[in-house]
């Protein structure tokens, strides 16, 4: 039995943590072979991926910004010598696979957590509320894996590489521009530390006292829906049902009430820690460390209790 | 230009879902059952498109229970001009698959012929996020996912999408399928004159079959479950025991 994998590519390299998590659970489908729909040098790094048996690349001007109907036609190209479509649960992998499987006629599953066998998964429904175990009855099983579900993959691999040609361009859609925030600190979804705040937080210029917490912690910055939609936060921020789903070693909560939608995206973090002012809000049901306290003091004592 | 709207009835967003005790899935009867939020999202942004002058026909249509009746009045209450309901199941519980709504969604595109749909992003009880991928696919479309604003240009739709890194924006050939995320737009509210409009405005009701669409499910429910709880942990006195705890933990 044969997986084939699309690689997640950000910016025009490999999105290697994201990628790796995602080998982890196709391993255990069957042989590895990873598409890398963008440049050779992405597909080099994902041979290295421990696990993965081959590698094939198709590097046109067609996918450099991920368009989901010319990379959706690539992987059907491809799709007939394999039983198992995989992808990693990344907003571009969930534009590009429900187009696949709609292509091949099957059912999709999005964000499986668990596999419990070749055609038997995990996912979780009604923001995390409920697990369902689903078993496919198609020809073709594609689906995108929750990536904080499983562990990446290590290093050492050293699976063939091959360039395949490209699969044409209807031209449906075409890039215009993005706008994608520089950033020194992690990537939020791979992080080991998140630090988020919520509409307690007030503004976007009290938003530093969040962002000065996290580059103390060498954390990620994180935000509640509200945050975001009050313009605090810029989108990508935004952990929850809707939003980034984290699971780091920590997670700090800062004025955030704790509505499920919330909790979806962040529950399964090892340690929680919630600041708020509130004593009854939600959040506290579900932090190890809770601290009723105005974020406004508590937030920058605690950056300066931990620069000693 | 005709838009259409597909929405979908489903358990309100306040309500505290329950999984049945026979892990047969989540327990739906006399639950306060809305319409999507991302739905109505979409329906808002057709609306305004229409009174921008962009379009000239909101046509809304849901597929599932007979009581999706209700949601669609919401949706002609807000201001969408005319409803088609496809009955597809009669127990609550029997969900359609996004495949069979969208093949049965194709159908009504195939006869309605709009120059744009826009679905929601996803629907809040399965969180598949893959309907409106799926219906630009079996209609050869082009798709724009996750919109934050959508502008109409000649024969193209020039759309912002919300993706992992930030924003990105494309420019889809018309006609197209849009999905709407949360900072859309704010949705309205249907004010007391319109929901008395909306029971005058047309509903027309179908089944499935009038459209030659199998919805005979591809994935089997193995089981639901209650995900693994998390409990309470300890509440601490001030920043300094906090720093203390997590130097113990070893986290910081
Ligand atoms: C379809 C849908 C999808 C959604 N998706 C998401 C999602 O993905 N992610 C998400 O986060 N939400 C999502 N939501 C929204 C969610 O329901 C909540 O509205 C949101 O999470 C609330 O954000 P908040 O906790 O920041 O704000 P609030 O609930 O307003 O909480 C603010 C908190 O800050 C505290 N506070 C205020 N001032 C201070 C202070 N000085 N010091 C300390 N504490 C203070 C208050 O006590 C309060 O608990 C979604 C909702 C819907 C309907
Ligand atoms: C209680 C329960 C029982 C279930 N039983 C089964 C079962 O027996 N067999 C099985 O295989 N699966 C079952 N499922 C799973 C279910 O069929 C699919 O997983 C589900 O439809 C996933 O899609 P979604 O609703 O999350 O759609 P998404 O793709 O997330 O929806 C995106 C958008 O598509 C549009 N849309 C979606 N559905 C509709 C609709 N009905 N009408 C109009 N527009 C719509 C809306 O614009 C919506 O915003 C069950 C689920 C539940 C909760």
């Amino acid at each position: 039995m044969a997986v084939l994998l699309l690689a997640e590519i950000a910016g025009g390299a490999l999105a290697l943590d994201a990628t790796a998590k995602a080998v982890t659970a196709a391993k255990s489908l069957g042989d590895v072979t990873v598409l890398v729909a963008g440049p050779a040098a992405a597909g080099q790094a994902a041979s290295q991926i421990d696990g993965v048996a081959k590698v094939v690349v198709a590097d046109d001007a067609a996918y450099a910004n991920g368009l989901a109907e010319p990379v959706a036609d690539l992987v059907v190209s491809l799709a007939g010598n394999y039983e198992h479509i995989v992808a990693p649960s990344t907003a571009s992998a969930k534009n590009i696979l429900p187009r696949v499987a709609a292509l091949l006629d099957v059912m999709v599953l999005s964000d499986v957590t668990a596999v419990v066998d070749g055609s038997t998964f995990e996912r979780p429904i009604y923001a995390g509320n409920a697990m369902q175990t689903v078993k496919s009855n198609d020809s073709k099983k594609v689906l995108t894996v929750r990536t904080t579900a499983f562990d990446a993959a290590g290093q050492g691999g050293s699976g063939a590489v091959e360039a395949i040609a490209a699969a044409g361009n209807a031209g449906l859609s075409e890039w215009v521009e993005d706008k994608v925030a520089a950033s020194d600190r992690p990537e939020l979804t791979s992080a080991k530390i998140v630090v988020s705040g919520g509409r307690g937080v007030g503004s976007e210029e009290n938003f530093a006292i969040i962002e000065a917490l996290a580059d103390k912690l060498g954390a990620a910055v994180g935000a509640s829906r509200a945050a975001v939609d009050s313009g605090f936060a810029p989108n990508d921020w935004q952990v929850g049902q809707t939003g980034k789903v984290v699971a780091p070693e920590l997670y700090i909560a800062v004025g955030i009430s704790g509505a499920i939608q919330h909790l979806a995206g962040m529950k399964d973090s090892k340690v929680i820690v919630a600041i708020n002012k509130d004593e009854e809000a939600p959040i506290f049901q579900v932090a190890d460390y809770g601290l009723v306290a105005d974020l406004f003091e508590a937030v920058p004592d605690l950056t300066k209790a931990l620069k000693e | 230009m005709k838009i259409i709207a597909p929405i979908k009835r489903l358990i309100d967003h306040n309500v505290k879902v329950r999984v049945k005790a026979d892990g047969s899935g989540v327990d739906l009867a006399n639950v306060k059952m809305s319409m999507n939020p991302f739905d109505e999202i979409a329906v808002e942004e057709a609306i305004r498109l229409k009174e921008a002058g962009k379009a000239d026909e909101v046509v809304v249509v849901s597929i599932g229970v007979k009581q999706a009746q209700e949601t669609l009045r919401t949706a002609l209450a807000m201001g969408a001009d005319r409803a088609i309901l496809v009955v597809a199941a009669d127990d609550v519980h029997q969900d359609i698959e996004p495949l069979a709504v969208a093949k049965i969604l194709k159908a009504v595109i195939d006869a309605e012929a709009p120059g744009l749909v826009i679905a929601g992003k996803q629907a809040i009880d399965n969180d598949m996020n893959a309907t409106g991928q799926m219906l630009a696919a079996l209609l050869g479309w082009g798709q724009a996912t996750y919109a934050s604003e959508v502008g109409i240009e000649g024969d193209h739709a020039v759309v912002t999408r919300e993706v992992d890194g930030g924003l990105q924006t494309i420019k889809v050939k018309l006609p197209a399928i849009v999905t709407a995320d949360l900072r859309l737009n704010e949705p309205r509210y249907a004010s007391l004159p319109n929901i008395m409009k909306a029971k005058k405005k047309p509903l027309d009701e179908k089944t499935a079959a009038d459209y030659g669409v199998d919805v005979t499910p591809r994935l089997e429910i193995v089981k639901t479950a209650e995900p693994a709880a998390r409990s309470a942990g300890e509440m601490v006195g001030s920043v300094d025991e906090l720093v203390s705890k997590l130097k113990e933990k070893g986290i910081v």
